[in-house]
C-alpha cells in the first residue's frame, strides 16, 4: 500500500540553472482520483517552473474551492500558498498582489468556482488586470459533488447518469476575451506540448493571463455522450498553432517560414513564437481572437492554443500608479503618515 | 522502435538484474520477501532449488548479483543479496521433508562423477531423484572440493558444509573419498553411462625466479597451503610472511598466515590496489587484520643466506593505460625493494591440469591443454565424458559451477534417454498480477530509503586466536529485515496494456524516477536521449509499447524503475499492472 512517493529520483536527474531538478517542485502526493486531469495540469506548472528555473519562495498559489482548487498543494510545495473561499480567490489574490506586487501569482480555479460562484470575482479581477496567471482546469462538472453538469457543459452533453444538459455553456475564453485580458489561451490537459509552452509564456506575460485548460473527470466525466472526456476533446482540438516559449536569455534558433510564424515579445523580453496553423489567424487582434473562438465553436471544434495577447497591456499597479516598492515591505509609519498628512489630502480635495 | 515482445521470458528476466547476473539465476527477489515475512525455510528451498549451497554461497559468494542490483544505480549500495542468503540458511528449520524423493526403484544408468566439488555434487543432487545410480570419487577424505581444501574455516565452518554436501551425498550417492584417480580410461572401463568430470583447477601456479630451487623449503603454493592446513598438516607459519598476488587466494593465504602464527604478513603485488582481483570486501576483511597492502611491486628475486630464505626483492613500477584501457606495468627506475621474511605464498592463479586423462580416449585438447567442451550442453568430444566447473573452461567460482552442474546434469539424462543434448528445456515461467485494491499489492511496493547495512563482525584479537572462529557474524533476524526491506523487488514487473490507455499521462507524472515517456516513436539511438530522463543506460532496455490512440507509443526506460506500483496505482484504466514474474532455470528430468 503506498500513498507515499519515493524521495528517490534518477540519478542523473536534469537541473535547472538554479540547480533545481524538477522534482523539487513538486507538492505532496495527490488525492484525486487516478487519472485525473488536473494532476496532470500540475505535472505542466512543474514543468513550466523547472524549466524556466524560477525559484519556489517567489511564487505564491492562490485557490478557491474544488477539485482543482485542491491541487496546489500537489505542485510547488516549497512555494507560498492561499486556499480561499468558494469562488472568491479573485479577491485573497488581488489583495496579496496589492501588498507584494514583486511575488509571482499563479491562481488555480474550475469550472464551478469560475463560471458559477465565483463569475463576479472572475469578471473584475479580469476588468482590473491583475498581474496573475489564472487557471481554469475545465471539466464540465462539480466532480467534488458526484459530477452534477457546471456552468460550462456543452448543450446536448450527457452527465454520467444518461441525462442531457439543457442550458447553453458559459465559454470562459470568449468572457475573458471581452473582458479585456491581455492574455488569453487554451489547452489540454492530455496535452503538455501544448500546455507546457502556454504556461511559460502566461508566467513570463505582465498583466493578466488566463488560460482555459480543459481537463477530463475521470470518475464523472469521462464515458461516451460527454464533450469533456478524454477522446472526444482529443478528436475535437483544433490548435490555432504550435507555441514555442524562447525565455529571454536564450537565442532564437528555430525559424519557420516566413509568414507561418507571428513572433511575440514579451515586456521581459522574452519571445513567444506561434507557429500558426492558419495563415490568416493574428493573435495580436482581439477582435478576430473572438471571431474565431465563436467559428471554431459553431464548427464543433474545441480552439486551442495561444487565442490572444497584449503585450503593451497595463497592470493595476500602473492604472492605480502604487509605489514601485510592495507595501509589504514599508514600515507602519511609512504606510500610516499619520493625521496631517491625512490633512492635507482632504485639504486637497475641498 | 517495434513493440517489446513481453511473452518472450527473457525480456522481463533482464529487468530483475541480481537474477538475470546470477550464473545459476536465482530467483533473488522472490527469496528476499520470504525472509522479510520470516519464512526461511522456504527462503532456503527457494535457494537450495536452485544454487544448492545456500549457507555456503551465503557466505563465500562472488556475488555476481550485488554490482547488478539496481538499488546501486538508485542510491550508493545494492542490496547485502549474499549476506541475506546467509540469514535464511542460519534460521532455518527442519527442512528434510521438503527435499525430493529418491527413487528406491532406479532407472539401470550408472553415473561416474570424479572430483567431489560444487560440479559434480550439483549433478549429483539432479540426477538422484530421477533414479540413477551414482559414484562420486574425490582424493580427499570428505566432500566439497574447493570449497573444503580453498575457503578457510573462518569464513566458513565445516559444519555448514558438511550439513550442504551430506544433503546431497545422504540421497544415496556411493562416495569414494580418498581415492585419486588416476585414469580415466580406467572408469570408461567401468562401463558407465556417462562421466562426469568436475576436477576443478587444482594446480597452482608458481613463480620462477632466481632463489626458487634453494628457497624451496620456505616457499609454498597459496591453494595447497590452505588445503594442508584445511586438513589439518600444517597448523604453524613463520612470523614474517609475504604473500604474493592480489587475488581472493591471496586474501584467504594472508589471513589464515595471520591465525598460524604471522605477525608480519604483507600482501605484495604487482597491479594497482584497484585493479587487484580479490573482491572488495576480502580485501576490506584482510585490511581489517593488520594485513598491508604493497602495490605496484613486481617480485624479482628469492633472497637465500646460507641456504636459507632471507626474504625477497621487488621492482616498482607504475600502471599505464593506453587509448583502448589496456595496462601496462612500467618500471619506475628506483632500486629493487627488498622485503625480509621467513616464508612466502604463492598466490598468482591457478590453472587446469589433466595428467589423468588419457589421450587416447577420444577427448580432444586445444593449445592450451584444455578438453573442447560445448558451452552450451558441456559435452566433450567423447559423447560419454562431460565437463563443468573450472574444469570445463578454467577457473571461475562455485556459483558458477553450480550453474554449470544444472546444465551437465539436464544433458546426461538427454544423452541416456537417447535424446538431442541441443534442444535444451525452457526456462519455468509465471506471470501473476498483485492487485488486491485501488491502493492495495500483495507485495510491499513502499520503497524503503536505507542505507546499506553492515554485517557484524566477530572482536579481532578473539577472530585471530583461531581459525575455526567464524569472523562474519551473520545479520540477525532484525537486520535481516530490515536489510531485506532495501529490496525493490525487480521482479514485481510493470506490465503495459495498450488497449487500455486513455493517454492522461498520471503514470508519467507520479513516477519518481520519471522513467515513462509518452513520445512519437522513433529509433532506438534517436528516441533513448529524448525522453523526459535521457536512457544512458544503455544496458538496461526499453519498454516499447505498441502505437497508441495519439500515434504516439509509451517508452519506459528500466534503468532507475523502483517498483514502487505508482503508475499502476494512478492508472485509471488499469493499463499498468503490477504482476509478480518468476522464472526458474528447468532442472534435469
Amino acid at each position: 500500500m503506498s500513498y507515499i512517493r519515493s524521495k528517490f529520483e534518477h540519478p542523473q536527474a536534469q537541473q535547472n540553472t538554479l540547480g533545481f531538478t524538477r522534482r523539487d517542485y513538486e507538492g505532496s502526493i495527490s488525492t484525486l482520483c487516478a487519472g485525473c486531469g488536473h494532476d496532470s495540469i500540475s505535472a505542466a506548472i512543474v514543468q513550466a517552473c523547472f524549466e524556466l528555473a524560477i525559484e519556489p519562495h517567489r511564487v505564491a498559489k492562490l485557490s478557491g474551492i474544488g477539485c482543482s482548487s485542491k491541487t496546489p498543494t500537489y505542485f510547488l510545495g516549497q512555494s507560498h500558498g492561499f486556499n480561499s473561499v468558494h469562488g472568491r480567490m479573485p479577491s485573497v489574490a488581488t489583495g496579496a498582489n496589492l501588498a507584494n506586487r514583486d511575488l509571482m501569482y499563479i491562481g488555480v480555479s474550475g469550472d464551478g468556482d469560475t463560471a458559477s460562484i465565483g463569475m463576479g470575482q472572475f469578471a473584475h479581477v479580469v476588468r482590473r488586470s491583475l498581474n496573475m496567471v489564472y487557471i481554469v482546469e475545465n471539466n464540465g462538472c462539480y466532480g467534488l459533488t458526484k459530477g452534477q453538469d457546471s456552468a460550462t457543459a456543452d448543450v446536448g452533453s450527457k452527465s454520467k447518469a444518461g441525462k442531457e444538459n439543457m442550458y447553453q455553456p458559459i465559454d470562459l475564453v470568449s468572457q475573458a476575451l471581452q473582458l479585456g485580458a491581455s492574455f488569453v489561451a487554451r489547452s489540454f490537459s492530455g496535452d503538455k506540448e501544448q500546455l507546457v509552452p502556454l504556461l511559460k509564456a502566461a508566467i513570463s506575460h505582465h498583466g493578466f493571463a488566463f488560460i482555459d485548460v480543459i481537463s477530463p473527470c475521470v470518475t464523472f466525466n469521462n464515458h461516451p455522450g460527454s464533450t469533456k472526456n478524454y477522446e472526444f476533446v482529443r478528436d475535437h482540438l483544433n490548435a490555432t498553432g504550435t507555441v514555442d516559449f524562447i525565455p529571454m536569455r536564450e537565442e532564437i534558433i528555430t525559424r519557420y517560414e516566413k509568414g507561418s510564424t507571428q513572433d511575440v515579445t514579451l515586456h521581459d523580453g522574452s519571445v513567444i513564437s506561434l507557429r500558426k496553423a492558419a495563415e490568416d489567424y493574428n493573435a495580436t487582434d482581439r477582435g478576430q481572437s473572438l471571431q474565431k473562438v465563436r467559428e471554431a465553436d459553431t464548427r464543433g471544434e474545441i480552439l486551442t492554443g495561444l487565442l490572444f495577447v497584449d503585450t503593451d497591456a497595463q497592470d493595476v499597479h500602473s492604472v492605480i500608479n502604487t509605489s514601485e516598492r510592495p507595501l509589504n515591505s514599508m514600515s507602519e509609519k511609512e504606510l500610516c503618515p499619520g493625521s496631517e498628512a491625512l490633512e492635507r489630502i482632504n485639504e486637497s480635495l475641498r | 522502435m517495434k513493440p517489446t515482445d513481453i511473452s518472450d521470458p527473457e525480456f522481463f528476466h533482464q529487468v530483475v538484474d541480481c537474477q538475470y547476473a546470477c550464473p545459476a539465476h536465482t530467483p533473488v527477489p522472490h527469496y528476499i520477501r520470504l525472509i522479510a515475512q520470516e519464512k526461511y525455510t522456504e527462503a532456503y528451498m527457494v535457494n537450495w532449488e536452485s544454487n544448492v549451497f545456500p549457507g555456503v554461497l551465503g557466505r563465500t559468494c562472488d556475488r555476481p548479483c550485488e554490482p547488478a542490483c539496481r538499488r546501486g544505480r538508485v542510491e550508493e549500495e545494492p542490496v547485502a543479496i549474499c549476506r541475506l542468503k546467509r540469514v535464511a540458511a542460519d534460521n532455518k528449520e527442519d527442512y528434510k521433508h521438503l527435499l525430493p524423493k529418491i527413487p528406491k526403484k532406479k532407472n539401470g544408468k550408472r553415473i561416474a562423477l570424479i572430483g567431489a566439488g560444487p560440479a559434480s555434487l550439483t549433478v549429483a543432487r539432479d540426477l538422484m531423484p530421477l533414479g540413477y545410480e551414482i559414484d562420486l570419487y574425490d582424493e580427499q577424505p570428505a566432500g566439497g572440493g574447493m570449497m573444503r581444501s580453498q575457503i578457510p574455516s573462518f569464513r566458513l565452518p565445516i559444519e555448514v558444509l558438511d550439513e550442504e554436501v551430506n544433503t546431497i551425498t545422504d540421497m544415496g550417492v556411493l562416495t569414494h573419498y580418498n581415492t585419486y584417480v588416476a585414469s580415466l580410461k580406467e572408469i570408461l572401463d567401468k562401463d558407465y553411462d556417462a562421466v562426469f568430470v568436475g576436477t576443478g583447477a587444482p594446480r597452482g601456479k608458481d613463480l620462477d625466479l632466481p632463489g626458487r630451487k634453494e628457497a624451496d623449503a620456505n616457499i609454498q603454493i597459496g591453494i595447497e597451503f590452505l588445503a594442508s592446513v584445511a586438513f589439518e598438516h600444517a597448523d604453524s607459519i613463520g612470523e614474517r610472511v609475504l604473500v604474493i598476488g592480489g587475488g581472493n587466494t591471496a586474501m584467504d593465504c594472508c589471513r589464515t598466515a595471520r591465525r598460524l602464527g604471522g605477525k608480519d604478513v604483507r600482501i605484495v603485488v604487482r597491479s594497482p590496489f584497484e585493479d587487484m582481483k580479490a573482491s572488495p570486501w576480502e580485501k576490506d576483511d584482510a585490511m581489517a587484520e593488520d594485513v598491508p597492502f604493497y602495490n605496484n611491486h613486481v617480485p624479482k628475486e628469492y633472497v637465500v643466506e646460507n641456504g636459507k630464505l632471507k626474504g625477497m626483492k621487488f621492482e616498482k613500477v607504475e600502471a599505464h593505460y593506453d587509448a583502448d584501457g589496456k595496462r601496462s606495468l612500467v618500471p619506475t627506475g628506483e632500486d629493487l625493494v627488498f622485503f625480509e621474511c621467513d616464508d612466502v605464498l604463492m598466490a598468482v592463479g591457478q590453472e587446469n591440469t589433466f595428467p589423468w586423462i588419457e589421450r587416447d580416449l577420444d577427448i580432444e585438447f586445444d593449445k592450451w591443454d584444455m578438453p573442447s567442451v560445448d558451452k552450451v550442453t558441456f559435452q566433450s568430444t567423447n559423447p560419454k565424458v562431460f565437463f563443468g566447473g573450472d574444469a570445463a573452461f578454467g577457473p571461475e567460482n562455485v556459483i558458477t559451477a553450480v550453474a554449470h552442474g544444472h546444465q551437465a546434469a539436464i544433458s546426461i539424462d538427454l544423452f541416456c534417454k537417447g535424446e538431442s543434448l541441443t534442444e535444451r528445456p525452457a526456462p519455468f515461467t509465471n506471470l501473476v498480477s498483485q492487485k488486491m485494491g485501488i491502493h492495495e499489492w500483495s507485495y510491499d511496493s513502499e520503497v524503503a530509503e536505507d542505507v546499506r547495512y553492515a554485517v557484524p563482525h566477530a572482536a579481532k584479537e578473539e577472530a585471530l586466536q583461531d581459525r575455526m572462529i567464524e569472523v562474519e557474524l551473520g545479520f540477525d533476524k532484525d537486520l535481516g529485515y530490515k536489510e531485506a526491506e532495501r529490496c525493490l523487488n525487480c521482479d514485481v514487473q510493470t506490465v503495459f496494456t495498450e488497449a487500455r490507455c486513455i493517454e492522461c499521462d498520471a503514470c508519467m507524472d507520479i513516477c519518481p524516477t520519471e522513467c515513462i515517456t509518452f513520445t512519437p516513436n522513433g529509433d532506438e539511438e534517436e528516441l533513448r536521449p529524448r525522453l523526459i530522463q535521457p536512457a544512458n543506460n544503455l544496458e538496461q532496455p526499453l519498454y516499447i509499447s505498441d502505437e497508441l490512440k495519439t500515434g504516439r507509443i509509451m517508452v519506459k526506460d528500466e534503468d532507475v524503475c523502483l517498483h514502487c506500483g505508482l503508475c499502476a496505482e494512478r492508472c485509471p484504466t488499469s493499463a499498468w499492472d503490477m504482476q509478480k514474474f518468476y522464472y526458474s532455470v528447468t532442472k534435469a528430468g
